[in-house]
């Protein structure tokens, strides 16, 4: 089962696909360029020791974002079927 | 053809630029700012194949938008100095990403070059690139390159060479962005080639993307047509709200979006997956270094590790370099005779220079650690598990490396600090950073602190010094705090930041980047701490004693010397003024050769009539004359001359003291005392303070001068750090107290310059009041605490 889900609440190492980017301006900006953009495969690889910034594996390389600007990215993810966690 | 060619380099952060840059010049490389700003322009001369080729660096970048000083630099450069051909350096283990600045280089239409970089990392990750198709998609061409083996660079050049003296004209790629920005990209495209207003230097397809995009550079350009202009705006905007309306994003969004497939659509056809994506070495590496539990202490014992590598590293080097500026200096004295000029090149030009200078192999090791932190990719996983703390007190991930480099592991500099702060964006988070970097505890303060701590405290040096590091931490984020609460309010700027991968440092690139920040540093020296030592001995020693006063002393002087000679016995032996200060010249050999445990300097001394006075003498100073060991009448001589050798002294001491008082910098001290005395800092303690303000390391000597010009000779012979102690006014309260001020108060003359340059001169001025303000709040709090709770008697 497929669920759009917020950047921000995936788990350690779950993958997923961008779907839509919110922010706008210079943060919305800075967020495409380095390739975060629709139909992008991630995987989110680790979180710094305070739980904030989110390290994501996108393309090729390893980004690393905070939790406010993860605020702002949808992703689709994988639920496993009969799991009614939200 | 033998003109010269003009190559830039271009790629994306951690793409291999520099190594590229650095593999094509070697050491001949030229660091200057782009006019104007901040970001530094690095180039180099080479000769390729019988051509003059200059190479220009342009700053690392992953777009070429204006939304950061270096993009902006990045493209006014290609665009207006027009080089020859660019060489786009692209890390092909990471095609996708770096291949969006391709594009927009593509879409700008200059000739470009593709430097297919890193394809030993692609090849090791399992990944296949087709660079000849790539060549063929992208219409430009690419060449295989790995930079770190060097392997590649003079194909690279004959290609660059081949394009640079081809046709040379600039050919535009031309993407597609759907229907509606297509449509209005062709109107303004059409628009902007009727005016006869619009230079075009720019391709007008180009700049109607920017246009439509919004950028701020490009549209504030199209007011010089306004009709024209006025027409293209109208465009924009009704795009810009269809788009919105339609897509419901903006444009500027839609357009990054359509960039980035387009990269898809060419990375599907020319780059192969051999292997699914697995944790590769660089993962794993994180999995442990960043991890949530290990990843903190490993990040503090990498503190520590490099802070005890500086010290032991630099050690040995420190001394050569103290030896050879002792020996200049003793030249100087042997070879200008006594007066003003010998002062002036002695205490003036050497100390202040040497001073500065014989700190350049430990701020070196430190640089070289530091450039080990950057160039394996561990620096940014330190933004990376400090962005959260750094937030709370309203700074940036990155500006933990601006907090490094200035001391924040003790030992750095607070100039390439100021300048490493070139790395955050958002223009308040930068100052908030600037501002507080000279709280750090820079390598200058170093031996202050050093000789205070041994003076007064009996805990190991090491563990001191790191007490100090975090509390100049403690400092430096609490008033960033205050600062982003108050003066510089302002929201959180993005921190979408690329973990590159690590990477092991190549020998020469850790060398180049440690010598670009020591030479900051020594520059500062050359300059800036040159003019200002000698304005600080002049301040030392200008004005001298009214002559009345002087004369007064001579007069005191020679009347205890004529006391002496009346003397029954002395008659035999001495009979004028100079023979005395002949035997006191004889008893300074003597005591100075016992102290080098020598044989006495020459003979000339020994063949001397007042020898045998002068050993007795010496003997009797050590405490190791015997009655009996010499004639009575010598031995009594000999100690009514010591009498007047200590009355002499007296003299001499009020003399210099009396001197020192009279001078600018004595009587600012004296006025600052005013200030400075419920921290418990007398006139000499101000001096040196005042002397700070030139450079850190002129705190130790002034002292050590303001100590020496008014205590009497035996004591000379001991170090400051005794003096020190043995002085009834210090005590470790006083000390820690002066320990805290040095470390918050005025950032040195040179870091006051940089961040006027990186700034304005309103800032400069803050920061200078600003830090004085709080050293002298927390200094003051620390003594009144300290006398409360009964320390500091």
């Amino acid at each position: 089962m497929k669920k759009l889900i917020n950047m921000r609440r995936m788990q350690d190492n779950q993958q997923g696909v961008i779907r839509k980017i919110s922010a706008s301006g210079q943060m919305g900006k800075r967020i495409r360029e380095m390739g975060l953009v629709p139909d992008t495969p991630i995987q989110i690889r680790g979180r710094a020791p305070l739980k904030d910034p989110v390290a994501v594996k996108v393309r090729d390389f390893v980004l690393t974002l905070r939790n406010d600007e993860a605020n702002h990215i949808t992703v689709e993810v994988d639920i496993p079927e009969g799991d009614q966690e939200t | 053809m033998n003109k010269s060619i003009t190559i830039a380099l271009a790629g994306n952060p951690n793409s291999g630029k520099t190594t590229v840059f650095n593999a094509m010049t070697g050491a001949r490389q030229h660091i200057a700012n782009y006019p104007g700003v901040t970001v530094e322009k690095k180039t180099g001369k080479i000769s390729h194949k019988g051509r003059e080729i200059n190479v220009v660096d342009l700053p690392g970048t992953y777009s070429l938008t204006a939304y950061s000083i270096e993009e902006i630099v990045a493209r006014d450069f290609l665009i207006n100095d027009r080089p020859d051909v660019v060489i786009n350096i692209v890390d092909g283990s990471n095609l996708d990403r770096n291949l969006y600045l391709t594009v927009q280089i593509r879409e700008l239409g200059i000739p470009v070059v593709v430097a297919l970089n890193m394809m030993d990392v692609a090849e090791s990750r399992g990944m296949a690139v087709d660079w000849q198709s790539l060549s063929q998609l992208l219409e430009a061409p690419v060449v295989p390159i790995v930079a770190r083996s060097k392997t590649g660079i003079q194909d690279l050049l004959d290609k660059a060479v081949e394009v640079a003296e081809g046709t040379r004209v600039w050919m535009p790629a031309a993407l597609s962005y759907g229907t509606d920005i297509d449509r209005s990209l062709d109107e303004i495209a059409g628009l902007m080639d009727k005016s006869a207003v619009y230079d075009r230097k720019y391709p007008a397809r180009w700049r109607a993307l920017k246009c439509i995009e919004g950028d701020k550079q490009m549209v504030s350009l199209l007011k010089r047509d306004p009709a024209i202009g006025a027409r293209i705006e109208e465009i924009c905007n009704a795009t810009t709200k269809h788009i919105m309306d339609t897509l419901g994003e903006e444009p500027e969004a839609i357009i990054t979006d359509h960039r980035y497939g387009y990269v898809a659509a060419i990375t599907r056809t020319t780059l192969k997956h051999r292997i699914e994506s697995r944790l590769d070495l660089s993962d794993k590496i994180d999995k442990v270094l960043t991890n949530r539990f290990f990843g903190p202490i490993i990040l503090m014992g990498i503190f520590y590790a490099i802070y005890a590598f500086t010290f032991w590293a630099s050690e040995e080097p420190m001394g050569w370099f103290e030896a050879f500026f002792g020996y200049v200096k003793e030249l100087a004295r042997s070879s200008i005779p006594p007066g003003v000029l010998q002062s002036l090149i002695v205490s003036g030009i050497i100390d202040g220079v040497g001073g500065v200078m014989g700190f350049v192999p430990l701020i070196m090791c430190m640089f070289f650690a530091i450039a080990i932190l950057e160039d394996s990719g561990y620096m940014a996983r330190m933004a990376y598990m400090l962005d959260r703390v750094m937030r709370w007190f309203g700074l940036h991930g990155n500006s933990v490396m601006a907090l490094i480099v200035s001391g924040g592991i003790s030992g750095g500099c607070a100039v390439p600090g100021v300048l490493s702060t070139r790395t955050l964006m958002d223009p308040k988070e930068r100052i908030a950073t600037l501002l507080v970097v000279p709280f750090m505890n820079c390598g200058a303060k170093m031996p202050v602190f050093a000789m205070l701590t041994a003076a007064f405290f009996s805990i190991s040096q090491t563990r001191v010094m790191f007490l100090l590091t975090v509390l100049a931490w403690g400092f430096a984020l609490l008033s960033a705090k205050l600062l982003r609460a108050t003066v510089l309010r302002g929201p959180k700027t993005p921190f979408v930041m690329e973990l590159p991968p690590y990477r092991l440092p190549t020998f020469q690139g850790l060398l180049i980047h440690t010598w670009e920040r020591t030479s900051q540093y020594v520059k500062k020296a050359g300059t800036v701490i040159l003019g200002f030592s000698i304005v600080l001995w002049a301040a030392m020693t200008f004005p001298g004693l009214p002559a009345e006063k002087d004369a007064a002393f001579e007069t005191l002087r020679t009347e205890k010397v004529a006391d002496f000679l009346k003397k029954p016995i002395v008659g035999s032996f001495l009979t004028d003024e100079k023979s005395v200060s002949r035997l006191g010249e004889i008893i300074k050999a003597l005591v100075s050769a016992e102290g080098k445990s020598q044989r006495p300097p020459n003979n000339a001394l020994e063949k001397d009539r007042l020898f045998p006075l002068g050993l007795e003498a010496a003997k009797m100073m050590s405490g190791k004359a015997q009655r009996g060991d010499a004639g009575r009448d010598l031995a009594k001589v000999a100690s009514q001359y010591l009498v007047l050798a200590k009355d002499l002294q007296i003299i001499d001491t009020d003399r210099r003291h009396a001197a020192l008082s009279n001078t600018v910098a004595g009587r600012l001290g004296r006025i600052l005392e005013y200030l400075t005395d419920p921290l418990g800092f007398d006139y000499r303690v101000n001096i040196a303070l005042i002397g700070g303000f030139a450079a850190k390391e002129v705190i130790l000597s002034t002292l050590g001068t303001a100590y020496s010009l008014s205590e009497s000779q035996q004591e000379l012979e001991g170090t400051l750090q005794e003096r020190l102690r043995k002085d009834r006014s210090w005590n470790p309260l006083k000390a820690f107290t002066l320990i805290v001020f040095i470390m918050l108060y005025v950032p040195c003359m040179a870091t006051v310059i940089s961040i006027r340059k990186e700034t304005s001169w309103g800032w400069a001025g803050f920061s200078l009041a600003f830090n004085l303000t709080a050293a002298y709040l927390v200094a003051l709090f620390v003594s009144q605490a300290g006398k409360l709770i009964g320390l500091g008697t």
